[in-house]
Formats: C-alpha cells, sequence, structure tokens
C-alpha cells in the first residue's frame, strides 16, 4: 500500500519533470508558429493567443513569397543535401566495405586515416577550401557545397558502416564467391542490401547538419541564384529586420520541412542514437 | 613463388577505397594541412610571401589582435563551461528520468525534447531573439505574469548577460543529444546489475548514483569531448543572433566569428586569409589538445563495461 503510494508519487514527479521541459523546449517554437498568422496589431496586443477570426492574416507569407525566393532556396537546399547523402553513403559504403571484407597491406592505417575527420572540424580549412574553390571556378556552385559536405560526412559514415559491415556473414560472400560472382556484385547485390538500416542511420544523422549550415553557404556560394534556405532565410530576415510579420512567416517556413522531415524520420533517428551507433 | 600469384594487385580494393579518399583527400586534409601553411605566409604588394611566425607574433604580441583573440578564447571557455555544467546535467537527469521503467508516453517527451535540436541555427537564433526582445515583449509579459518583471533586463543587448544568454540558448537547442546517448547508454545497463543491488537494498536515486552513473561515465566522456569540439569551432548561433561584430561590443564574440571576420573583413576592415589561417591554427591546435587530453588522459582512466 504505501509502496505503491510511493510509486504513484515518484511516476506524477517524472511525468512533472517531462511536461516541463516539453513546453520549454516546443514553447518557442509555438510561438513563432501561431504568430505567424497574425495580423501585426495582434502579434503585439496578444502574443500568446491562438489566431482567431479576428486577427488572422497571411500578410507575412505573401510578403515572403514576393521578396524572396523561397522556392528557389528549397530547391537548392533539397538538391545539396540529396546528392551529398547519396555521394556519402555511396563512397562511404565502398569504403567501409573495402576496410570491413579485405586484408591488405596498411588497412589500419586507411581506417584510422580516414576516422580522423571524425574529430576535426572540416571549418578548420575553409581558408583554404575558399582559395581551391576559387581558382577551380566553382565558387557560387552548388557543387563546392556537395563537395564539402561529402568530404565531412564520410568519415563518421564509414566508421558506422565498416563496423556493420563486419558483422554480414562471411558464408554468404563466400557462397556468391563460388557462384561466380565479382567481388563489386557481391557489395552491390549481397552486402548492401544487408546494411540498409545502417545506411538509413548514417543518412538521417548527416542530414540535419547539411540541411541547417550556414557557414559553408555564406562562404561558397552566397549568390541569390545558389542559396540554400538556412542562408537564404538569414539574408531575408536580416532585411526585413522590422518587418515582423515577414520574419515570423520566413522563420515559420524554415521550420516546416525540417519539422516534416523530422516527423518522418524520427524513428530511425532515435532508434541509429539509441543503438549506439556513434559510440 | 605461389606467393607472386596470391598475391596480385587487388584493382577491387582500389576500387572501393578510391573515391572516398579522393574526395576526402582534396577537400578535407589537404585543406586542412594547405591552411596550416597559409598561416606560414602574408601579402606583401599583392605577393604571397614566406614570413614564418610572424603572423602568430602579430595575433599573440600585437595588443590589436591579441586582445581580440583572448576576448575571443575567453568567451568561448565560458561558452563551454555552461554547457558542461548547464546542458549536460540536464540532459542526463532527463534522460534517467526517460528510462525508468513502465514510463508512458516516454517516446513522445524524447521525440518532442529533441526538436530544437534538428532547427537550424539561423531559426534558434532569431526566435529567441524575437521572445526575449523587450519590444515584443513575450519574455517581460510572463515574467510579470508570476511577479518577477523587476528581474527582465534587454538580455541580448547587455554585454555582462548576451553571452551566457546565447550559451544558454544553445544549451537549450543542444540538450536533446546528451539526453539520447546518456539514454541509450543506461538502456545498455543490463537489468541483472540493478536487481543484484535491489537484493542489496540499493533502489531508487541510490540505484542512480551507485550502479547507473559510474556505468554511464563512458558516454559522459564521449558527450563531453564532443561538446568541446562543437563549442570551439561554433559560429552560426552567434552570427545569426549578434552579426559579425559579435555584439554588444564584442562581447559575444567567439573564436569562429572572430575568425570569420577576420578571414573575410567586414565594415572597413579588409580581409585578410593569412591571419584568418593564423586563427584557424590556433583553432586547430586547441581543438587538437583537447581531444588528445580525452584520448589520453580520460578515455583510458574510464574502463568500459561490455555486457
Amino acid at each position: 500500500m504505501n509502496k505503491a503510494r510511493r510509486n504513484w508519487g515518484t511516476t506524477i514527479a517524472a511525468h512533472g519533470v517531462l511536461i516541463a521541459y516539453t513546453i520549454i523546449a516546443l514553447f518557442p517554437v509555438f510561438v513563432i508558429l501561431i504568430n505567424s498568422f497574425k495580423s501585426r496589431k495582434a502579434i503585439f496586443r496578444e502574443p500568446l493567443a491562438l489566431p482567431d477570426a479576428d486577427s488572422f492574416s497571411l500578410i507575412g507569407y505573401q510578403t515572403v513569397l514576393k521578396q524572396g525566393d523561397f522556392f528557389l532556396y528549397f530547391q537548392n537546399s533539397m538538391i545539396v543535401t540529396v546528392v551529398s547523402l547519396t555521394l556519402i553513403l555511396l563512397f562511404g559504403a565502398m569504403a567501409a566495405f573495402a576496410l570491413a571484407e579485405y586484408r591488405f597491406k596498411g588497412n589500419t592505417l586507411m581506417g584510422l586515416y580516414l576516422a580522423l575527420g571524425i574529430m576535426i572540424p572540416i571549418r578548420i580549412g575553409t581558408v583554404a577550401i575558399l582559395e581551391m574553390m576559387v581558382s577551380t571556378g566553382l565558387v557560387n556552385t552548388l557543387t563546392a557545397l556537395i563537395l564539402v559536405y561529402t568530404a565531412q560526412g564520410l568519415p563518421l559514415a564509414i566508421f558506422i558502416l565498416s563496423e556493420f559491415m563486419k558483422g554480414v556473414s562471411d558464408d554468404l560472400k563466400n557462397a556468391g564467391r563460388i557462384d561466380g560472382l565479382s567481388e563489386y556484385k557481391i557489395f552491390f547485390r549481397l552486402v548492401l542490401p544487408l546494411v540498409r538500416p545502417a545506411m538509413a542511420t548514417v543518412a538521417v544523422f548527416n542530414m540535419i547538419p547539411i540541411w541547417n549550415d550556414l557557414w559553408f553557404p555564406l562562404i561558397l556560394a552566397p549568390a541569390e541564384e545558389v542559396k540554400t534556405l538556412t542562408l537564404g532565410s538569414q539574408v531575408f530576415i536580416g532585411q526585413f529586420v522590422t518587418d515582423w510579420n515577414a520574419v515570423l512567416s520566413a522563420l515559420s517556413m524554415a521550420i516546416l520541412p525540417v519539422l516534416i522531415l523530422y516527423v518522418i524520420f524520427s524513428r530511425q533517428l532515435i532508434r541509429g542514437i539509441t543503438s549506439g551507433a556513434v559510440k | 613463388m605461389a606467393i607472386s600469384s596470391n598475391h596480385k594487385f587487388r584493382w577491387h580494393i582500389a576500387v572501393f577505397l578510391a573515391p572516398a579518399v579522393l574526395v576526402y583527400t582534396a577537400v578535407m586534409i589537404y585543406p586542412l594541412f594547405n591552411t596550416l601553411r597559409l598561416s606560414l605566409f602574408s601579402e606583401v604588394d599583392q605577393q604571397r610571401v614566406w614570413v614564418g611566425l610572424q603572423n602568430f607574433r602579430t595575433l599573440f604580441g600585437d595588443a590589436l589582435w591579441s586582445d581580440q583573440f583572448w576576448n575571443a578564447l575567453g568567451n568561448n571557455t565560458w561558452f563551454f563551461i555552461i554547457h558542461m555544467l548547464v546542458q549536460n546535467p540536464i540532459g542526463v537527469a532527463l534522460a534517467a528520468i526517460l528510462s525508468s521503467p513502465r514510463l508512458r508516453f516516454s517516446a513522445f517527451y524524447r521525440s518532442a525534447i529533441f526538436i530544437p535540436t534538428i532547427l537550424s541555427f539561423v531559426i534558434v537564433g532569431f526566435a529567441w531573439k524575437l521572445i526575449l526582445s523587450p519590444i515584443w515583449g513575450i519574455a517581460p509579459g510572463m515574467l510579470d505574469a508570476i511577479g518577477l518583471k523587476f528581474l527582465f533586463q534587454p538580455w541580448l543587448g547587455k554585454a555582462e548577460y548576451a553571452l551566457t544568454t546565447l550559451s544558454l540558448v544553445s544549451v537549450w537547442q543542444y540538450v536533446g543529444i546528451p539526453m539520447m546517448l546518456i539514454y541509450a547508454a543506461l538502456l545498455s545497463i543490463p537489468d541483472e546489475i540493478l536487481e543484484a543491488g535491489e537484493c542489496d537494498g540499493i533502489t531508487g536515486m541510490a540505484a542512480f548514483w551507485k550502479i547507473k552513473l559510474p556505468l554511464i561515465l563512458p558516454s559522459i566522456g564521449i558527450i563531453s569531448i564532443l561538446t568541446f569540439v562543437a563549442n570551439f569551432n561554433a559560429f552560426d548561433l552567434i552570427y545569426a543572433a549578434q552579426g559579425a561584430l559579435a555584439g554588444p561590443d564584442f562581447s559575444t564574440d567567439i573564436l569562429g566569428t572572430f575568425m570569420y571576420r577576420t578571414f573575410f573583413g567586414f565594415q572597413l576592415q579588409l580581409g585578410d586569409p593569412h591571419m584568418g589561417s593564423a586563427i584557424a591554427s590556433a583553432m586547430f591546435g586547441i581543438i587538437l589538445i583537447g581531444v588528445c587530453l580525452y584520448l589520453f588522459g580520460i578515455q583510458r582512466r574510464l574502463r568500459n563495461y561490455q555486457f
């Protein structure tokens, strides 16, 4: 009896703490989203009220769509993220397979070399990266961003994927070899399908930092036609800083795609983190 | 000899490795060392000339530069300390509560608390700037509702509060990561150990301090070094919230913004890639020292328990 009551107490306390923190975590996002649908007067009069028939207004969104080329920014972000992820997964899985499958001279050394980049941020080399992109004419192209993000994502991808590939059964691969499959076919037809869950984890880990990065778009691709959504909203908000409707709508439009991606992939992401993929 | 036929060059290994190694070397490793090399040059009459360690002498010796550098490094250290003191304990506490057995809605809480982490710094920086703004009045209004209005200050506009406020905003955003990693570590503790503790009368809080905490120390170590590396090359949040000048009066200037200003230039100062490289090299050194301290000092002492 006594014990049951104490359990109740702890359960309620636990929920209390978690609800309180959930509110802290969601409150700013909530405030931005609801106010983006209100008229300027209502934003200032009652910032915490939900939009109603009286205060509802889409003026901010109209300004944003008229002034900023958000669809282009969105498209640029999409291209950069999807192509970088594809290259990270393809190149990363190939290298991980080579390291996990074959014993060759320098295997360990190669593994260490490729792992260096897990701890050292690529931003340190920005000065030389910009110089290289200028001299190869890649400045203000999406290719520059894709190359940088691919290089940045590879070390962790190779590390995680090679751990998984070590777990693929040797019998399967040897059966393939006896059937006369080439090493390439063994990789693409037998091994890749088996490590799909690990690939999804790597993809989700890399997706968010690439989508959200401000540093490299700012330095390597600031031109209007190659702006990513993150840089585009940053510049837009900087220009419209006094137009609260526009700023709140721009913020909401930047939040929504990430939120939708998160809802789709959150199970994968959380399973990836909690399965210890980053340990 | 049989060896030569057995050990003929296996082309497929090279083909598998080549793309990754090429991109990684060309875009990451080579520029990294090239940046370190560039820090030893300077530009005189539009010619690149070798100056040895002169840039570093300027950076540490010339008061105009060294004041800024030490200011940025000091601010960066404070930024890191706040993360260690606030973000990681909150993350551990939330994870400990979430991992308690038979807790309902735990998946919901986990996903919701993780949401700020997926947002970009630009969104987070501006959102908090608006909420803390005295013009809009959400923060003073809420403090007023609980009778604490006198506590309100324009936190982001005052030199003595701005850095701490931004650090706390960053903590708010990233609490999800330590929470998730610790949560994973706590789940991997086998039930037998906890049951054995229960038989000896160790339950509840005591079980956390005496059994679980020692077992998750390696994860806390990893989180600390991840936080260190992320903090010492942070840039986006400060830039989004306070601009490249890291105002007010450089009070929120950290190494990332300092390097950006130096390298790219701002207002009247021209960009200087060589001084920028020197600052990048200093950042590289700091991160390297931190990582080495972790690898050789801390990680070796922490026993990894394999279950």
